[in-house]
């Protein structure tokens, strides 16, 4: 699965090359103007230079932003996600007065239609149980029972179809009825197969199913013009193009929740390392297919319960980094740059991270709260990093301290390349003027 | 069968062995009361440890299960409320803010707080500035404690705060604040007295403000 006719033949280092070649040349994106294309294959090529620990001709400033432009143009958080024109009026308006080097894409906002018609349950949202001005936010339960690990690792996508998909969406409720399609071989078992199909509940669960389809379809569409036409016109190229996960992660945010992942590291240990290890192939190929989709080689991967304060080094080492770390090389063979985004404080683990297999020059990690001087001291020559400036100081700070606190963090830590300036949590308020401050801080400061 | 070892084994997250020294106490005649106060010194070695780094959250969670199982082997022989008379160093009242549903800081401050001899009523999450005011006037409470996660809550924080002070209550009680984006800026932002980056800290500040 690669980009190229002769993709099984290249070795990591050429799918890597072939990869940034796509992205750089920006084949299919019609740009509204020379400059606009210039300024486009500019930056792609800093995020390439950064990948490689080089010094660009100054730090980029990238965008890490959440619902903040719905706030910013004037909207609720609520329209953003049901209202696809003022969604574009709000996006689009954010990133023609915040001069970022890079698209902040809309697609992070979702869609509020389509989640309500597959009565989605996992999520509450603005409109949908969190009121009109609060992002949406996972419920944590038991979506994956404690004795239903051995059904998952051993059929994941059925297990997905007939146990998680029913309980995470209201609307497709009725698929515990479905038989396993592996059962489909021969003729006589077609029929038996096909039964629980025909049930009136089951067919209404797959006209829902079909309506959400229709409605994503109408999302992505909005999508790809507002974001279309922001790349065009001002020539911003995309930090990422889609999202994998830690297969830790993958289990504890959402299928057995944070509390009983943790039980399950006492009582079944086994369990959790055989589904992580299911997982693994899994991951690596969702990340990859979104780099083929989206022409762009960056896979955003947020962690979360590998922080210093969830888990401690021996539990890290033994639970969280090692499926972790196939992912990452996992894409990292096919060409793809991991973009790890680094949630909460990793002080205690940043050595062993940076002592790891993974290859130099080939990922790309976003701290929130971890030691900068740290993060530069054990990643410096090895990986390219970035983040760290505090969501806080966007919305409580002065343009004062914000310069300030953009000005030593460059001079800390950015100076010998391999570093992109950019907000250490996902932004979804902040004051204009600090935001702007943080911005101009990161041009006038970062200069090579 | 002794007390030694179900501490023991509670504090080494042994779950079985816990619960089966539970059952043998009890089997033997130990009281209810008696066992809960064993389960109690053992938590206060998990605090401890917790403390010093050496465990962390999942140790904190199944602690708290094997605990939530011995009581409930006990629960036939515990009276309504028992051990709750002892003495406490001040009550706290802790929420998640308007608009933000994380609860895993606020479980671990909480187990923390409760550790440490304190005395705590848990709101829950997405707990509105009027609910915190009912709780005030209900519990009277030393302190209050405010958790988020999200950025778009430090706003919650501040409003909570505001209305508790127009309400006449603010100079009842100290409050407290913490969850990952929480620092000093925010601090000063939402008018609360103090701030904690962890558990820990959130004790030392109720420590310190009780002895005040």
């Amino acid at each position: 699965m690669g980009i190229t006719e002769n993709w099984d033949q290249l070795t990591p280092d050429e799918k890597y090359e072939e990869r940034f070649k796509s992205f750089i040349a920006a084949e299919g994106i019609e740009f509204a103007s020379k400059e606009a294309e210039e300024k486009y294959k500019k930056h792609a090529q800093m995020l390439k230079d950064v990948v490689e620990l080089k010094k660009p001709e100054r730090v980029p400033v990238a965008p890490n932003i959440g619902f903040y432009p719905a706030e910013y143009a004037g909207i609720t958080a609520k329209e953003a996600m049901y209202d696809y024109e003022k969604l574009g009026m709000a996006w689009k308006k954010f990133s023609k007065d915040f001069d970022f080097d890079f698209l902040n894409s809309c697609a992070i906002v979702g869609s509020g239609p389509l989640y309500e018609k597959l009565d989605f349950k996992m999520y509450r949202w603005p409109g949908n149980g969190t009121n009109d001005n609060t992002p949406y936010q996972c419920v944590e339960k038991e979506y994956m029972k404690s004795d239903e690990y051995d059904k998952f690792i051993n059929d994941p996508s059925g297990y997905f179809m007939r146990y998680y998909l029913p309980r995470i969406f209201g609307a497709l409720e009725p698929w515990k009825k479905l038989s396993p399609f592996t059962y489909i071989t021969e003729l006589p078992f077609v029929g038996s197969t096909m039964i629980p199909v025909g049930l009136p509940d089951v067919q209404e669960s797959f006209q829902k199913f079909m309506e959400a389809g229709q409605e994503a379809l109408k999302w992505i569409q909005a999508v790809g013009e507002i974001d279309g036409e922001t790349t065009a016109k001002m020539g911003l190229p995309s930090t990422m193009a889609g999202f994998s996960k830690a297969p830790f992660d993958n289990i504890g945010d959402t299928m057995r929740g944070t509390t009983n992942i943790m039980l399950d590291m006492y009582r079944r240990p086994e369990k959790i390392f055989e589904a992580m290890d299911a997982m693994v192939p899994m991951l690596i190929e969702m990340g990859v297919g979104a780099a083929n989709a989206n022409n762009n080689p960056f896979v955003m991967i947020p962690i979360h319960k590998g922080a210093d304060s969830f888990m401690s080094r021996d539990d890290f080492m033994k639970f969280y980094w090692p499926s972790f770390e196939k992912v990452l090389l996992g894409l990292i063979e096919e060409g793809c740059v991991p973009f790890v985004f680094v949630e909460g404080s990793y002080n205690q683990r940043i050595d062993l991270i940076a002592d790891s297999k993974l290859p130099a020059g080939k990922s790309y990690w976003l701290f929130d709260k971890t030691d900068m001087v740290e993060v530069k001291k054990h990643f410096g020559g090895k990986f390219a990093f970035g983040g760290n400036v505090p969501g806080s100081l966007l919305k409580t700070g002065t343009v004062e301290k914000v310069e300030k606190y953009v000005r030593n963090l460059i001079e800390n830590v950015a100076g010998d390349g391999g570093y992109i300036l950019t907000a250490g949590a996902v932004i979804d308020v902040a004051e204009p003027e600090l935001l702007h401050a943080m911005i101009d801080a990161g041009k006038k400061y970062g200069k090579y | 069968m002794s007390e030694e070892k179900l501490i023991n084994a509670i504090a080494e997250m042994e779950e079985e062995e816990a619960l089966k020294e539970a059952q043998a106490m009890l089997d033997s005649g130990v009281s209810a009361t008696d066992l809960m106060k064993s389960c109690r010194r053992a938590m206060e070695i998990v605090g401890e440890r917790f403390a010093d780094g050496e465990y962390f959250v999942p140790q904190l969670i199944m602690a708290g299960e094997i605990m939530t199982q011995i009581s409930e082997m006990a629960k036939d022989e515990l009276k309504e409320g028992e051990g709750e008379e002892e003495e406490k160093l001040g009550k706290i009242l802790m929420g998640t803010v308007d608009g933000d549903i994380h609860d895993i800081g606020k479980g671990i401050v909480n187990f923390n707080l409760d550790v440490n001899e304190f005395k705590v009523i848990d709101l829950g999450e997405d707990v509105k500035a009027e609910e915190f005011i009912k709780a005030i006037k209900e519990h009277k409470p030393d302190i209050v404690g405010m958790s988020c996660l999200l950025t778009v809550a430090f706003d919650s924080m501040k409003n909570t705060i505001e209305a508790i002070d127009k309400a006449g209550l603010r100079d009842q009680v100290k409050i407290m604040i913490g969850g990952a984006p929480i620092n000093d800026d925010v601090c000063e932002y939402s008018g609360a007295d103090d701030w904690g980056k962890d558990a820990v800290e959130a004790v030392s500040i109720a420590k310190k403000w009780m002895e005040e």
